[in-house]
């Protein structure tokens, strides 16, 4: 037998891999081009969110019909996944189906439950098409999902589609092939979805029959290391990343917004409080708030990368529901993009966040930040517990604190803030006079 | 008979006597002709019910919240500091509010600025009086069998979590809640939220609190109940939009139980 076959495979493998952890060292390098943040406090609901939320898709059954779409795939990947070992190994070994004569009865019962998983991803992958495409759910079919995100959707759920066929053709011609004594194949138990594809291949040859097995067998294995690369550039990154998006969740109240130290500092000295640290000299000053991704928490770009663009966020968010131009999805697609931006010209020599350019300004706009009501429902309707209010806060934060560029109105509100200490212009002194009428009546 | 009382702590460390609860009572609750009334509803059952309390008066201050949102985080802090430099000079412990803003900021954002106290909201508050059998309701009073939807506000139930104690309030009332299409972790922000209540909206095609009142009228519902003074302006708002405010009122929690208190 040549060892050639053994060969091409150890160098698909090999290409596939040194492709991959380039691509790996890329999304890492521009998920650290945010800032440090440290989140690694109560480490056993970090482990909790992450079991439930990304493992659990806890949250992904707010929507029943979509959920159990997306869980059928979920499973099929996970579990189609091991046969993936098996497939590895005997393109390393030059063996076929190594896994049957040690199995035994139980390997027919895998591949079966293989093979319905295989049919229950085609299905779902359909329905997927079908709710994007035909009846144009309404998420999908917002701005920012014109042009490549929408060519990235649908190329995932065709390749998925494409990959369960060259599983379930293998298995027909590969048990026809055993049926005609072939010493190379072994006849299995009956597999029961497969069966009905072998009378399209029962007329062929022989040696066609093998061509058409060993293509399927090839194309399988070399099409999922191909899509482990391109989901590297894809929105689809979410099934790895789910994960560690999940475990540095914030687990404080969502309405908690992060204090920022290096104002508290100065109010304190402008209010004569002595500080805790004064003779420390304070950090090197960033910005504050954020105008770019260096601007952000690693986090905030970790989630951007985690991101999915399912749009739940957007279909939830009052902004977006009464027309106003802030979409939540957006925000989050807006900071990859950006990131990647910065990251290919870092890796060109070229200038990288120097550019010229910025998130905010040139991906976001102030009319889309300023239309937040930091209502907390894109947050609460992530799946996978990404937080675009954080970013939009952040950014409000930049323009207040850098540009003095809020609306009149806002300017309006600080400035009966500082003069009256409410956010209307009433008296100070007035305060209290709520109280007059009550404490004049006769208590019942 | 006496009057109602609404002593200051000011007062009351005067006569070196400590209240176990301070009302904060916030900025609308102190300077909206609308919402004071809830003030005075408030007011009116915790002296019914004799609880130790006593308000800061003129001594408070916005605590900074829409300051924060808006992205001014220098006016925050000084709001916040010299709040807390009041309270802790009080030894304030426990804190009830009627506003979610004021309930957020101080019971999540004030620990990391020095000020660290138990803070509820003036819902669970309630409940808890209706739990240890201290407000003893009527029966609903001219509530009594109406249908009654409850508009959960974002700061009280998104962001912190707070989606039971108003409905078992209401439900106290002998009333029919009913739920709109948005409720809980999906309810609907009124639109004022993140500081939004100090400005005209961004362009659009509609305003928040009017789709958030055609959900509220799909209802059926008599009433609108609110736990936020924002919510109560968007919603009164909405429904004057609607031209239906004879057939469809919008009350606050406190005036809803002061009401059936008979106070």
């Amino acid at each position: 037998m040549s060892i050639l076959p053994q060969l091409a495979f150890v160098l698909i493998l090999g290409v596939a891999g040194f492709i991959l952890a380039k691509r790996i060292q890329f999304l890492r390098r521009n998920i650290l081009l945010g800032k440090a943040e440290t989140r690694n406090d109560q480490t056993e609901n970090r482990w909790k969110a992450m079991l439930l939320v990304a493992l659990g898709q806890q949250k992904m059954f707010k929507r029943l019909v979509p959920a159990f779409l997306h869980a059928l795939i979920y499973v099929g990947f996970l579990v189609i996944n091991l046969e993936v070992l098996e497939f590895v190994l005997d393109g390393l070994l030059g063996t076929h189906r190594l896994f049957a004569p040690v199995l035994g009865g139980l390997y027919t019962v895998a591949i079966n439950v293989f093979e319905f998983l295989a049919v229950a991803v085609l299905v779902s992958c359909v329905a997927f098409l079908v709710r994007r495409n035909v009846m144009k759910v309404e998420r999908f079919t917002k701005p920012e999902l014109k042009g490549w995100a929408a060519l990235d959707a649908n190329l995932i759920l065709v390749i998925e589609i494409i990959l369960m066929f060259a599983i379930l053709t293998m298995n027909a011609t590969d048990q026809i092939l055993a049926g005609r004594g072939d010493a190379h194949y072994l006849v299995l138990g009956p597999l029961f979805f497969s069966s009905f594809l072998q009378p399209l291949f029962e007329g062929l040859s022989t040696p066609a029959l093998v061509a058409i097995e060993r293509f399927a067998w090839w194309f399988h294995i070399a099409g999922i290391l191909a899509f482990a690369v391109y989901v590297t550039y894809s929105k689809h990154l979410h099934i790895f990343l789910a994960f560690p998006n999940t475990w540095y969740s914030n687990l404080k109240p969502k309405g908690e917004m992060v204090n920022m130290p290096e104002v508290t500092q100065e109010v304190n000295m402008m209010l004569g409080i002595p500080t805790e640290a004064p003779t420390e000299a304070p950090a090197e000053i960033g910005r504050f708030g954020a105008k770019d991704i260096n601007d952000l928490s690693w986090v905030n770009v970790l989630n951007a990368y985690s991101c999915t663009e399912c749009g739940r966020c957007t279909s939830e968010c009052p902004a977006n529901l009464t027309g106003k131009k802030l979409s939540p999805r957006k925000i989050m697609m807006d900071v990859r993009d950006r990131a990647e931006e910065v990251g290919k010209s870092l890796d060109a020599g070229g200038p990288g966040l120097a550019d010229g350019k910025s998130l905010l300004g040139d991906y976001i706009s102030k009319e889309e930040i300023n239309a937040c009501t930091s209502c907390n429902a894109c947050v609460e309707a992530c799946p996978i517990n990404i937080d675009p209010l954080s970013i939009i806060l952040q950014m409000r934060r930049y323009v207040a604190m850098e540009e003095s560029g809020t609306p009149a109105q806002w300017n309006s509100m600080f400035q009966n803030m500082e003069t009256s200490f409410s956010p209307w212009k009433f008296s100070p002194s007035d305060r209290f006079n709520w109280s007059e009428k009550v404490k004049e009546e006769e208590m019942k | 008979m006496s009057t109602y009382q609404v002593p200051t702590m000011a007062e009351m460390a005067a006569n070196s006597q400590t209240p176990e609860v301070l009302f904060w009572v916030g900025c609308a609750g102190s300077f909206d002709e609308r919402y004071k009334a809830v003030t005075q509803a408030f007011v009116k059952i915790l002296n019914k019910v004799g609880v130790s309390f006593a308000v800061l008066g003129p001594e408070e201050a916005c605590t900074g919240d829409p300051a924060r949102r808006a992205g001014n985080e220098f006016l925050f802090q000084m709001q916040a500091v010299a709040n807390i430099q009041v309270m802790n000079a009080y030894e304030v412990k426990k804190v009830v509010t009627a506003c979610p803003h004021c309930f957020n900021t101080i019971k999540n954002e004030y620990p990391a600025l020095g000020g660290n106290y138990e803070v509820i909201h003036h819902s669970e508050f309630l409940q808890q009086l209706i739990n240890e059998g201290k407000v003893t309701l009527q029966g609903g009073g001219e509530f009594k069998g109406k249908k009654i939807t409850f508009h959960d506000s974002c700061y009280l139930g998104r962001a912190n979590g707070v989606y039971e104690a108003p409905r078992e309030v209401i439900k106290a009332l002998d009333v029919e809640l009913v739920e709109m299409k948005r409720c809980r972790t999906k309810g609907l922000c009124c639109g004022a939220g993140g500081a939004q209540m100090f400005k005209e909206p961004e362009p659009g095609k509609k305003d928040i609190n009017i789709e958030r009142t055609e959900e509220a009228l799909a209802t059926g519902a008599q009433a609108i109940a609110v736990g936020c003074p924002f919510c109560l302006t968007m919603m009164t708002d909405g429904i004057k939009n609607k031209n239906k405010e004879s057939e469809v009122q919008v009350y606050d929690l406190a005036e809803m139980i002061a009401k059936d208190m008979g106070i």
